[in-house]
């Protein structure tokens, strides 16, 4: 089977293997970061492209200004990166966010503290992913079928707290946090983002959580078997997940500066493509942080160059779709080269 | 391997002896959403002055055939252990297209228009099924980019533009409010009826035929289904162009429905149909689930969705709150009845093993659909 054969391709690119680390120039490294490396090309090429295209395009404010339009979304990505290696996935992000903004709305309209305000929501969002990750790793049901519910649910709950007002009129620190620069010329939304990528880096491939992560995603029973709580391990990362998803959403209220019901719906659909064309297996068990952040990057650069070459936002989303196909048909026919002769003979 | 599929087999097996499993899980399932429909219904009744009106009866059948038209569409994929984000899509496209060609061509027959619906679906959900199928694309991949470009192909076609009610010969607006027949006062309308036939035809289809049950097969254990020499990649493609076959029917009724169209049209149906299918009981891990089950999920949630707007103790707001609720209650439901059953057969099928040990039969399978299983061969590698 071929996609047996795709599988074993990529499991031998897993990082579970220890004794044995990946070094450049090592043949097996190489085919380890096919993808990682195809991201990289992709990315300096729309890069350069870019540049010859528009004068501005280099400047760092052009680079910054590329994030802060969708730094919600890219925030949130790096933990749907650590739910979908897990082997789950969740799509109730989006709804969270909103459900989390809303409750922050909603609690600072009734003359609560605005501290205490934020506080609240993000226990809202957290404990949001809870609930669903408790239904997930205790009754077994699909993830795909609970953040279903969830994508649905939340967005009511969020729809029920401000029914169809828009409320604004945050401190004004709150509204500074969200659009002023921070460190350098980067927005605080910014700076965590890439404190999270290193974070996240870190604990998934170097800690031995973030090996329990790609253990379950690989295969659930043998790591039931090999002593690993799974349920644990989920119900942490779609808390995670919610906590991530509120605390993006949070950031959302301050850069918009008034929220309502319907913020951010749709985005789980550029989250998980950002992460999928990361080369993170839908699967699970496979995919790096790396090639997620490359993605972002490559989605962030592509849509920021056809915007400059005057392409309508509604294209650049048809061109992102495509390249999410392309990608994983890429790594198809990429896996199946060097196994093509042995493909034949199995299937003759 | 479905567990459901299994037991259904076995139920209707009845030993001498034994205490007989006569009745099929899916038969369970439909009879208890018919339940559901009815306490629905009732409480509604209760809550709501004048609530049984034949107005009400025809605003849910109205709608019912667009969801429930999607949710069968949904369900013949979803049983293979795929799954299709592009109908939403599908049904813009459809709609806006065959609304086009309508009020360019005021005199072409009704057919045409609606054989231009459907093979524009059906041509589209074969894009999704040549991807998944021969390119070995997840299906939630594809048609999550799909998806993207089918909508975005139609908001650069459409240019903004509106089709207006106006524009389009008549037989298209008029068609939601012809009637087939009255039983006293209530209106059975064409367009539920043809729902009604597509359903009892594709289900007895999937029941009866080679061609359903195949897709069952698969859906339960594509490996197995492959090395028994089922054609699953031209099973699935079929799968998938029945799917966009029927949302292009399904994008017709949503332009005679609702005569303004615009580019953003259908957008979202997506989540309906998966809703309704899941609520159904249809499983998303392939391999079980019936069209009559999704077809009660669609009225379930319609039944909901006209209501809840005319209940003065709730506002509207509350629609997507209480669906979401009811998608998780539907799910735990069907779990706990699964379980019990299991409990049942396994005692009536081993009956030296303990009753209630049903861990054995429970492998945790992946979360998410593909074409085949990719889990199989995790440990030798």
């Amino acid at each position: 089977m071929p996609e047996r054969a795709s599988r074993r391709a990529r499991e031998r690119a897993g990082p579970e293997r220890p004794g044995r680390r990946p070094r450049a120039g090592d043949i097996e490294w190489a085919r380890e970061r096919t993808w990682e490396l195809l991201l990289a090309v992709i990315l300096v090429g729309t890069i350069v492209y870019n540049a010859t295209q528009s004068p501005v395009y280099l400047d760092v404010d052009n680079f910054v200004n590329l994030f802060r339009l969708s730094i919600e979304k890219v925030i949130v990505a790096v933990a749907m990166t650590f739910v979908i290696i897990n082997g789950e996935i969740d799509l109730s992000v989006a709804s969270v966010m909103a459900f989390a903004a809303c409750v922050l709305a909603a609690a600072h309209e009734s003359g609560v503290p605005f501290g205490l305000a934020i506080a609240i929501a993000l226990a809202a969002a957290a404990s949001a992913g809870f609930v669903q990750g408790l239904v997930v790793a205790k009754t077994g049901i699909s993830s795909l079928v609970v953040t279903l519910a969830g994508l649905i649910g939340f967005r009511g709950a969020a729809r029920v707290l401000l029914e169809d007002r828009s409320i604004g009129d945050f401190p004004d620190w709150f509204g500074d946090l969200g659009r002023e620069d921070f460190l350098g010329p980067m927005p605080f939304a910014l700076v965590l983002f890439l404190v999270m990528l290193l974070v996240g880096g870190v604990i998934l491939h170097r800690s031995s959580f973030g090996r329990r992560v790609y253990v379950i995603g690989n295969n659930a029973d043998v790591a039931r078997f090999s002593g690993i709580d799974v349920a644990r391990v989920k119900l942490v990362l779609f808390t995670m997940s919610g906590l991530v998803a509120g605390v993006a959403g949070v950031l959302f209220a301050a850069r918009l500066g008034s929220v309502r019901a319907n913020i951010g719906e749709g985005f789980e659909l550029d989250i998980i493509t950002m992460v999928l064309l990361g080369g993170v297996s839908i699967f699970g068990g496979s995919g790096t942080l790396l090639g997620v952040a490359l993605a972002i990057c490559i989605v962030l650069n592509l849509r920021n160059g056809l915007g400059l070459a005057n392409v309508e936002a509604n294209t650049q989303t048809g061109v992102i779709g495509a390249l999410l196909i392309v990608s994983v048909l890429a790594q198809n026919v990429l896996d199946r080269l060097p196994l093509r002769r042995r493909e034949v003979e199995a299937e003759a | 391997m479905s567990t459901a599929d299994v037991a259904g087999l076995r139920g209707t097996r009845s030993r001498p002896g034994r205490t007989a499993v006569w009745i099929r899980p899916e038969r369970v399932k439909e009879l208890s959403l018919l339940g559901v429909i009815f306490l629905a219904l009732l409480v509604f009744g209760f809550l709501v002055d004048d609530y049984f009106s034949g107005r009400f009866f025809n605003r849910v059948t109205t709608s019912v055939a667009i969801t429930a038209v999607l949710a069968v569409a949904q369900t013949l994929v979803i049983v293979t252990r795929n799954i299709d984000l592009s109908v939403g899509s599908i049904v813009g496209v459809s709609a806006y297209l065959t609304g086009q060609f309508a009020s360019s061509n005021p005199s072409a027959s009704p057919a045409v228009a609606i054989a231009i619906a459907v093979g524009l679906g059906a041509l589209l959900g074969a894009i999704n099924g040549v991807i998944v199928a021969y390119g070995r694309v997840p299906a939630i991949i594809t048609t999550l980019g799909t998806l993207a470009i089918y909508r975005s192909w139609l908001i650069s076609h459409g240019e903004g533009k509106t089709i207006t009610a106006d524009s389009l010969p008549s037989w298209v607006v008029d068609l939601p409010t012809r009637t087939v027949f009255s039983i006293g006062g209530l209106d059975i309308r064409v367009v539920f009826a043809v729902v009604i036939v597509i359903v009892a035809v594709l289900q007895v289809a999937m029941q009866r035929l080679r061609w359903g049950r195949r897709l069952y097969a698969i859906g339960s254990n594509p490996e197995a289904a492959a090395q028994a020499g089922l054609p699953t990649r031209r099973l699935v493609l079929g799968a998938f162009i029945a799917c966009g076959a029927l949302s292009g029917f399904a994008g017709f009724l949503f332009l005679s429905r609702f005569g303004n169209i615009t580019v953003v049209a259908g957008q979202g149906l997506e989540l309906d149909s998966i809703a309704a299918a899941v609520v159904g009981g249809v499983s998303v891990l392939g391999g079980s689930g019936t069209l009559v089950g999704a077809f009660l999920g669609a009225v379930l949630i319609d039944v909901l969705d006209q209501s809840l707007v005319r209940v003065p103790q709730v506002s509207e707001f509350w629609r997507n709150a209480i669906l979401g609720a009811l998608i998780l209650a539907a799910v735990i439901a069907d779990v706990v009845i699964g379980r019990r059953f299991r409990r049942r057969w396994s005692a009536e099928a081993r009956p030296h093993t303990k009753v209630g040990d049903d861990s054995t039969d429970l492998p945790t399978e992946p979360p998410v659909l593909t074409g085949a299983s990719p889990k199989g061969d995790a440990t030798d590698a």
